[in-house]
């Protein structure tokens, strides 16, 4: 049957018809909806988790892959780096069932730190890299991804971006065959590393690449579509974006596409250069393609012109479009590929809308509480990775440093040693606590640290779209298993001042922080309070005009979105409401009350 | 082909504007794509989603001055997108805007009011729809999508019209959600 597929739906489904059978995975934008789109499909013989973080994800579909079974692990690009060090043992080791190691790549960026490029990781690891130009090749893709994985007994990257994960198209999706007999783990000395077996396994690998580029010139996928002269070499979703730009035009162009970036097809890359008389190469990300003919080039003794972002014909950063590649072309070849469009110049100025931290959502209460709390002292607040990130916006202004999952907490201690006389915090979200922050606290601990961790609680891993993790006693299979209490490990690694509180009491929470400011060694606070995009609350605040001064003070304080003034009085949009009171806490007249008490008291 | 870009907040239930619009080309037998904006964004920043159908769709990602179609959730999301718009596209636009943090925290008077005016000054096809009045009588805030789709689908754009749109509702809203639906669907395509 026919569906609207998003492209990590399509990845999804294409893994389930391949007869996967264990897929792990930490969310991340834009991955995220591969491991959920398994789990809501589930023919009923997959095992599904959201494994603590990357590198357990990693390893566990590793375990599953030696017995025989078909595994998936799946991750956004910074994620990788986290997995990477199995990933670079397993390499060396190998697999017996297919795995694939599903990377979602985020050129621009648009909801990542970073703009790294995971064909790289391809190379340095010295497995394959799949990187599909759309959802529907995507689906098909992720099966050959399996066959190669297993006819090679390697485990292989399967690359996507942003414009293909998060894009729909319609898709065909047949029926799931019946599941293959596996032949089980079998004990032997190959699934041990050590230096002897690297060593050997290494002659193997470094065989193994020109035996896959060999095999890769004949894959279906890379292809050199048209006869023209001007060569266009592209991959991914930079092939989607040329096709349109040439439309009407193809005759001219000579467009090899390459679907497999890392081992790099290197016969086919050599016809095609021997058919045109200069390249220009669309890549987002890293030149990776471009720097691939150069390096053909020059092994063959071939000159030709190639022109691409070491030439900075191309740009280096951020996305690419079809209206990009158009004028590009234009520029450099004099053609009239690209489309003239108005620019509106006198159009009214539009205000800046960054994204910012839902109304009500107990984030701002804690970020808020911890500044009143030190308000005239020197304090520095580490943040990190999740919603709360976005404490940085003004005028909450708590995010001093950001750098990756669970660093707030490892920063303040550097911090700290390098300059005591400041009180350090490090904000830390309960999902990104588990993935990667506990290995912080033992450490700040261990050295004997000055801090002050604050555990922002709100019972889910909000940013990617609420997944669940340890602390929630829920699994990705439906089942119920034990919470694991945030409170509980602290008190394991040996904190004695360890506070649980509802950031949405305001006055318990600044003197909780002024408290723990005023000891020293590792203190928690674990500010407690649910997401407010799951736990919605029906009940909303209303402002009595009447009391109103007008100070604007909460909107100033707090940022809240639901807050806005008119004519010198405070409002509260009642749909983006969600009753938290916290403005009610700051206002001077409190007068801020339930939406339905103050229109009874009218 | 026909493109449709559609904009506004996150939250304001454009990603399901832009999957409706998308099972109805496809029921027509058109091939579809969509590209979302999904993550980071969402959190009350600016939202965009391109719909793209036909015979033949290469690319999900609407060049500038491509759309035949732009509806606009929120005013001045449309008049930031506007460079989307082809030449005599069509423009359905929200009438009610949506203070940015940013405007009420800076003091600086930001109005829905100056991108209408400009917006009809300057676009010919320009459909100002009162999404809050058909919104309060369906009795959600959450229909504001499906009555613009509605009012797109009445000024026969994109080539799909407001029974093409009824047809596909089943499938992408909650039955509970469908009545209501429903009737925003016909409001916004009362809309002149």
């Amino acid at each position: 049957m026919t569906e609207l597929l998003m492209g990590n739906e399509a990845i999804a489904l294409g893994a389930i018809k391949a007869g996967v059978r264990v897929v792990s995975g930490y969310p991340g934008t834009p991955s995220t909806e591969v491991l959920e789109t398994i789990a809501r499909r589930n023919p009923g013989n997959i095992y599904v988790e959201w494994s603590v973080n990357e590198k357990a994800g990693l390893e566990v579909a590793a375990g599953a892959a030696y017995t025989g079974v078909r595994s998936l692990v799946t991750m956004k690009q910074v994620g990788l780096n986290v997995a990477s060090d199995p990933l670079m043992s397993l390499n060396y080791i190998g697999i017996k069932g297919g795995m694939v190691v599903f990377v979602a790549d985020d050129p621009g960026p648009i909801s990542s730190q970073t703009e790294q490029d995971t064909r790289h990781f391809g190379k340095f690891a010295k497995i394959p890299v799949f990187d599909p130009s759309s959802p529907e090749e995507a689906y098909e893709m992720i099966g050959e991804a399996f066959e190669y994985s297993e006819k090679y007994g390697t485990p292989v990257l399967f690359r996507a971006t942003t414009r293909v994960c998060h894009a729909c198209v319609s898709i065909e999706v047949s029926e799931v065959p019946e599941p293959k007999p596996v032949e089980g783990f079998i004990k032997d000395n190959k699934w041990v590393i050590f230096p002897r077996l690297s060593y050997q396994n290494k002659i193997k690998i470094e065989a193994r690449e020109g035996l896959l580029s060999e095999d890769f010139s004949g894959y279906q996928r890379n292809e050199l579509i048209g006869t023209g002269r001007i060569g266009i070499a592209c991959g991914g979703i930079s092939y989607a974006y040329v096709a349109e730009a040439l439309e009407g035009h193809e005759d001219i162009f000579t467009v090899m596409k390459i679907a497999t970036p890392f081992p790099f097809p290197e016969r086919l890359a050599a016809r095609f250069i021997h058919q045109v008389d200069q390249i220009i190469a669309f890549e987002e990300l890293d030149s990776v393609i471009e720097d691939a003919l150069i390096y053909i080039c020059g092994k063959n003794k071939l000159t030709i012109d190639i022109l691409g972002k070491r030439t900075s014909t191309v740009p280096n950063a951020g996305e690419l479009s079809s209206m990009i590649i158009a004028e590009i072309l234009d520029k450099t070849f004099g053609f009239q590929l690209s489309v003239p469009y108005s620019q509106y110049p006198d159009r009214p100025l539009t205000m800046v809308r960054p994204p910012v931290l839902c109304a009500g959502c107990p984030h701002r209460a804690s970020f808020y509480a911890v500044k009143q709390a030190m308000k005239g002292g020197k304090a520095v607040f580490c943040g990190d990775i999740g919603c709360y990130t976005l404490g940085n916006a003004a005028p909450l202004d708590m995010v001093d440093t950001c750098l990756c999952m669970g660093a707030g907490i490892t920063i303040a201690q550097g911090l700290w040693h390098a300059e005591k006389d400041s009180v350090n915090f490090a904000f830390v979200g309960d999902s990104t606590f588990f993935a990667s922050g506990i290995t912080g606290v033992i450490n700040a601990v261990y050295n004997q640290t000055d801090m002050i961790l604050i555990v922002l609680d709100n019972a889910t891993t909000a940013m990617t779209g609420h997944q669940p993790h340890p602390g929630i006693g829920k699994t990705m299979m439906g089942e119920i298993s034990q919470k694991i209490g945030i409170r509980a490990i602290l008190e394991a690694i040996g904190l004695s001042y360890i506070k649980e509180l509802d950031p949405l009491d305001l006055k318990k929470s600044i003197e909780t922080v002024r408290e723990a400011a005023l000891l020293g060694g590792v203190r928690a606070i674990i500010y407690k309070s649910p997401c407010v995009a799951i736990m919605k609350n029906e009940k909303h605040k209303s402002v009595n005009k009447d009391k109103c001064i007008g100070c604007k003070k909460c909107m100033k304080e707090l940022g809240c979105p639901a807050i806005s003034f008119h004519a010198g009085k405070a409002e509260i949009e009642r749909g983006l409401c969600n009753g938290c009171g916290l403005c009610n806490q700051v206002c001077p007249t409190a007068c801020i009350t339930d939406a339905d008490s103050t229109e009874v008291a009218k | 082909m026909k493109s449709c870009l559609i904009c506004g907040v996150g939250g304001q239930g454009i990603v399901l504007a832009s999957r409706i619009i998308a099972a109805a080309a496809i029921e027509k037998g058109y091939m579809a794509r969509t590209a979302e904006t999904i993550g980071m964004a969402q959190r009350g920043g600016c939202v965009v989603s391109h719909v793209r159908f036909g015979d033949k769709v290469s690319s999900p990602m609407i060049p500038f001055g491509k759309a035949d179609v732009m509806i606009g959730f929120e005013p001045g999301e449309i008049v930031r997108n506007l460079h989307y718009l082809k030449k005599d596209g069509v423009v359905i636009v929200c009438k009610k805007d949506i203070q940015p943090v940013t405007a009420s925290l800076s003091g600086t008077d930001y109005t829905g009011k100056v991108m209408l005016e400009y917006l009809k000054k300057n676009i010919t096809k320009c459909y100002i729809i009162d999404g809050e009045k058909i919104c309060e009588e369906c009795g959600s805030p959450k229909v504001l999508n499906v009555a613009l789709v509605g009012a797109m689908a009445k000024c026969q754009a994109l080539d799909l019209t407001v029974s093409d749109i009824d047809k596909v509702l089943k499938q992408k809203i909650k039955p509970q959600f469908l009545g209501m639906n429903r009737k925003a669907l016909e409001l916004g395509a009362q809309c002149e």
